[in-house]
């Protein structure tokens, strides 16, 4: 794949411009392939480049310092990450994975600004996509902090489980967000504090409900 | 038969990311369809239901109590 006017023209930044305009921009950027699992940027990593997915997923996380893992999005193809440190200055907050293969288009700050400074579509383009990616974090920041997604996480489980080992109903990490009102990101920490606490053990498809008491202590139904 | 993912064709865009992020090789993309194939073992990764923006792949749990 090279990065040509069709390309360019996919990725959010870029949209609604004439085939003339991403014409002239094609040489602004650089190509890079990922394979599965690779780190493209690390959290802290100094990088004043956009990068834009052209095709596979990125994965966008932080890390503490106990190597506990939070998603903070999927980037999928034709949106952009690293937008932060380019506007803002200074190291990248996070970090960003390949999930798949991953092709990335870059651009260089210096490159961006100027064509910021004399096309509004991009200006505006962009402003839309750092407002989306701040919208969410928002979401975030209400879900990890205001809600007790864990205790309502218990609650669904208890709610959902029938004695073993057989014959349950299924239910998925969508799903259970869904009725405890929050992100199936959240959701997918709760289970892993869940586990790491010993109220539930996963085994492939199955979740097995370990520690029922406490289930219902978090769930607060004691 | 190992357990795999559910797949719902008609949700199904053909993007196919499921396919570039799977660990085992149970998905693989024929003529811009994804199809589910046998493999020995599906880990549960659940990482095609992640990427999958229209739902059409499911992972689904199991809720089970160890009622001893």
């Amino acid at each position: 794949m090279t990065i040509n006017a069709e390309n360019l023209g996919k990725l959010k930044y870029f949209a609604g411009l004439e085939p003339g305009q991403l014409s002239n921009m094609t040489l602004l950027f650089t190509e890079k392939a990922f394979v599965k699992g690779q780190t493209i940027i690390a959290e802290d990593d100094v990088n004043e480049q956009v990068h834009f997915v052209s095709s596979g997923v990125v994965k966008i996380f932080k890390t503490s310092s106990e190597g506990k893992e939070q998603i903070i999005k999927l980037v999928r193809p034709g949106e952009s990450f690293n937008d932060i440190p380019v506007f803002n200055q200074g190291p990248c907050p996070y970090s960003a994975q390949a999930l798949g293969n991953a092709v990335i288009y870059r651009i260089d700050r210096k490159d961006l600004l100027p064509m910021m400074k004399s096309n509004w579509t991009v200006t505006a383009n962009a402003l839309a996509a750092v407002a989306e990616q701040s919208r969410l974090l928002l979401q975030l920041v209400e879900d990890l902090s205001f809600k007790n997604v864990t205790g309502r996480v218990a609650k669904i489980l208890l709610q959902h489980s029938v004695p073993g080992p057989e014959g349950a109903p299924r239910l998925t990490q969508y799903e259970m967000a869904a009725m405890a009102g929050t992100a199936r990101e959240v959701v997918g920490r709760s289970l892993k504090a869940l586990e790491d606490g010993g109220a539930i053990r996963l085994e492939g498809h199955r979740m097995v409900i370990v520690d029922k008491e406490y289930l219902k202590q978090l769930a607060g139904l004691n | 038969m190992t357990i795999k993912p559910v797949f719902d064709e008609t949700k199904c865009d053909g993007c196919g990311l499921c396919v570039t992020v799977c660990r085992c090789g149970a998905l693989e993309m024929q003529n811009d369809v994804v199809k589910i194939i046998e493999v020995a073992h599906c880990g549960w990764c659940m990482d095609c239901e992640l990427v999958c923006a229209t739902g059409a792949l499911q992972c689904p749990f199991e809720i089970v109590t160890l009622d001893t």
